[in-house]
């Protein structure tokens, strides 16, 4: 059993050390360009043994992208079922690893990792999830959240930002995009008190590649919701997605911290600099500029009122989120 | 403690449910991912109380659905493992959309479908829709006549389902409260007979640490086509495997199955034909008839898919009427499920009777002696009928 204390220690080996590893998810996949779900996925995955992790996919925009048959870009194992049952499907087979850890035929449980984007996460796969988190199996869960069914075309999801434009959520006339806050998933995931859960994002790569390996080395289910900037669906040029999820630390709506055994909240370090210097923090404003689907909050005038609004929900998460991490 | 009922020989008093709870427990899979639901919940208590009592080695994964049930099974069987699960009605039909999944991944999953009326209205009583729908699933189907046939089955179905010509998830029926919760006398089997039967599962590419297979792919319209085809190459295995595990059970036990089984069919000019557990009323009825002198027989149909058409026609050439007895609907269609396969089965052969189709026992009611007397006496007014007749609803409220 790793201790919490044990696990707040977990690091990852240096750069150089982990340049020299082969990547687990090959290039020439069909992922756009710009895209992050395989930054993430490149990243998550390069913390495994390639002898000692199997991967279990969702439905998505990086399951399609990487797996058109005859071909793969998966070099560990890989296996996909659905769209909402990656956590029942990832239960199965870890429920199978330790009985043939039982009868002699594995040495251990391997990393078990799950991927599934936000639609097949807060949306259609909720149950599923919770049913494993609930259960107690031994993976890790990774939702890589883009805010929309990417896959699908930019439908909204329960993970949209308020007056996002998607197509079911359009920028109209009358109502401007999606008027409904975004679930909070975190929240939902730490309810059911599993030892890890955790936020990370691509522009805090050693973070997240961090909260990966406590995730993998903790004993029982751990969930990671990780921001995952989609150039086409948020409508902004490719070379610019880190520097988006970059925003989305520095804005607060997206901050990056732990929560250990669904109490104790740690906030990391980009987020706790903020923290420590509220000056630092960005004003939303400057994190809906840089993106097409908030266009409409600014043209054909500006609605300041919206601003506001989505200013204000912010400020009172990020209160709520100091006030949990006690600072 | 709960010890799995065995004995050389002796015959125990044990429900469907029961039989095939104790049959899983005697096989000892890898893992079983269920959820309970009327009338399949004795399985999964039986089974429950084998894992708690350590009878078992086999991980038992408590879902919260059975869309997460199928789902987990198919994770499971992913990895190589032998993996058991039980439901019926509204549960099977949650899972449906993993069933094509499963089928597609070529997983030999087996599942006990304890067949229950679907909604609406709300029924848990017996009817084999549940089952019937999953005709386009790409599982091989199979019903039980009997708590011995359900409790044989369970070993069967493994026995099919993981032959590498197969590769096949296999269901399995038995009548909702019918079999499932009336007491009978079965002869189980034991550990070694099951570890001779059904040797280790070999799975070609497992989705198991160090083996770098990726599955569940992304096929387009290149692609695809091919997939599906060798489903049905599959099926077709399946009808070769079926007879020769039916022939090793049979040395093996001294209960030899068929597909088709004939009863009192030597020279019988009428039959009827049925699944599951009205077999066993037909066969009494078709006593009965025979000792008032009518030529009747009996043809029970025991696996539903890959439909045995060539030996249901080799069966029924010599008769000029059959009447098919359908527990089971679809709408808008020229009859029930059994009665339109048959038909189209034999359509193709010059001997072929005339088929008429029954409904019967929807929603659990009850089918009794003077029902099958009504629709043999039907079958025999309507044959030399020279257009189709309508399927006839039997003992539908006036």
């Amino acid at each position: 059993m790793v201790t919490t204390e044990e696990l707040k220690k977990v690091r990852i080996p240096k750069a150089k050390e982990l340049m020299r590893k082969e990547n687990r998810l090959a290039p020439g996949h069909r992922l756009c360009a710009g895209c992050t779900a395989g930054t993430i996925a490149r990243l998550a995955t390069l913390v495994t043994e390639p002898d000692d992790v199997c991967i279990f996919h969702a439905t998505g925009c990086l399951e399609v992208a990487t797996t058109v048959y005859p071909f793969t870009s998966w070099r560990v194992p890989w296996f996909h079922n659905a769209f909402e049952n990656v956590a029942a499907t990832a239960s199965g087979a870890e429920a199978a690893y330790k009985v043939m850890v039982r009868k002699g035929k594995l040495k251990k449980v391997p990393d078990i990792i799950a991927f599934a984007g936000d639609g097949g996460t807060y949306d259609i796969g909720l149950q599923s999830l919770s049913g494993a988190l609930e259960r107690g199996h031994d993976f890790v869960y990774i939702c890589y959240t883009n805010g929309a069914y990417m896959n699908t075309g930019i439908q909204r999801s329960g993970g949209t930002p308020m007056y996002a434009a998607t197509t079911t959520s359009p920028a109209g006339s009358v109502i401007p995009g999606k008027v409904q806050w975004r679930k909070d998933l975190v929240a939902i995931a730490a309810a059911h008190k599993i030892p890890y859960v955790a936020t990370a994002s691509p522009a805090a790569h050693r973070d997240m590649m961090t909260k990966v390996r406590r995730a993998l080395d903790v004993d029982g289910p751990a969930f990671l919701l990780i921001d995952m900037p989609c150039p086409r669906g948020w409508r902004f040029p490719e070379e610019l997605s880190v520097k988006i999820a970059q925003q989305a630390i520095d804005s607060c709506y997206f901050p990056i911290y732990e929560i250990y055994n669904g109490r104790e909240y740690v906030l990391n370090p980009k987020s706790k600099a903020i923290a420590n210097k509220p000056e630092r923090k960005l004003p939303i404003e400057e994190y809906f500029k840089g993106q097409g689907r908030f266009r409409h909050l600014f043209r054909p005038e500006k609605r300041q009122d919206l601003i506001d609004n989505f200013q204000e929900a912010v400020d009172q998460e990020w209160e709520h989120l100091l006030k949990l991490v006690n600072m | 403690m709960t010890k799995a009922k065995v004995t050389k020989g002796k015959r125990i008093g044990m429900t469907g449910d029961e039989a095939v709870a104790n049959a899983a427990a005697v096989i000892n899979p890898d893992v079983v991912a269920a959820y309970p639901i009327t009338p399949q919940t004795i399985i999964v208590e039986h089974f429950s109380d084998f894992v708690h009592d350590g009878e078992v080695d086999t991980e038992f994964v408590c879902v919260e659905s059975e869309h997460s049930a199928m789902s987990a099974c198919v994770g499971a069987s992913a990895t190589g493992a032998r993996v058991f699960t039980a439901s019926a009605s509204q549960g099977v039909a949650l899972m449906f959309e993993i069933l094509f999944i499963a089928s597609a991944s070529r997983l030999p999953i087996v599942m006990s479908v304890a067949n229950r009326a679907l909604s609406g209205p709300i029924n848990i009583h017996g009817e084999l829709t549940d089952q019937t729908v999953c005709r386009d699933t790409g599982w091989i189907s199979l019903f039980s006549e009997s708590a011995q046939e359900a409790y044989d089955n369970t070993f069967l179905a493994f026995k099919i389902g993981e032959h590498p010509d197969v590769s096949l998830p296999v269901m399995f029926g038995l009548d909702g409260f019918i079999l499932t919760h009336a007491l009978e006398g079965v002869f189980p089997l034991d550990r070694k007979f099951s570890k001779d039967f059904l040797p280790e599962r070999e799975m070609v590419h497992p989705t198991i640490p160090g083996n770098p297979v990726s599955s569940g792919l992304l096929a387009l319209p290149n692609y695809y086509m091919e997939v599906k085809y060798q489903q049905e190459l599959a099926m077709d295995a399946a009808r070769k495997v079926i007879p020769k595990a039916f022939e090793e059970f049979g040395e093996k036990t001294g209960r030899y199955y068929k597909s088709v089984e004939g009863y009192q069919m030597e020279d019988a000019e009428t039959a009827l034909v049925t699944m599951g557990a009205l077999s066993g009323t037909t066969k009494f009825v078709v006593d009965k008839l025979r000792k008032e002198g009518e030529k009747v027989g009996m043809i029970k149909v025991k696996t539903y898919r890959p439909f045995p058409a060539d030996d249901l026609a080799k069966a029924l050439k010599d008769v000029d009427a059959v009447g098919v007895i359908d527990r089971d609907l679809t709408f808008g269609a020229p009859g029930a499920a059994l009665y339109t396969d048959l038909k189209t089965s034999l359509y193709d052969y010059k001997d072929r009777p005339q088929v008429f189709g029954y409904i019967a026992g929807i929603g659990g009611r009850d089918v009794l002696v003077k029902d099958y007397e009504y629709i043999y006496k039907q079958v025999l007014k309507n044959k030399g009928a020279e257009k189709a007749v309508p399927v006839e609803w039997i003992g539908l409220r006036k």
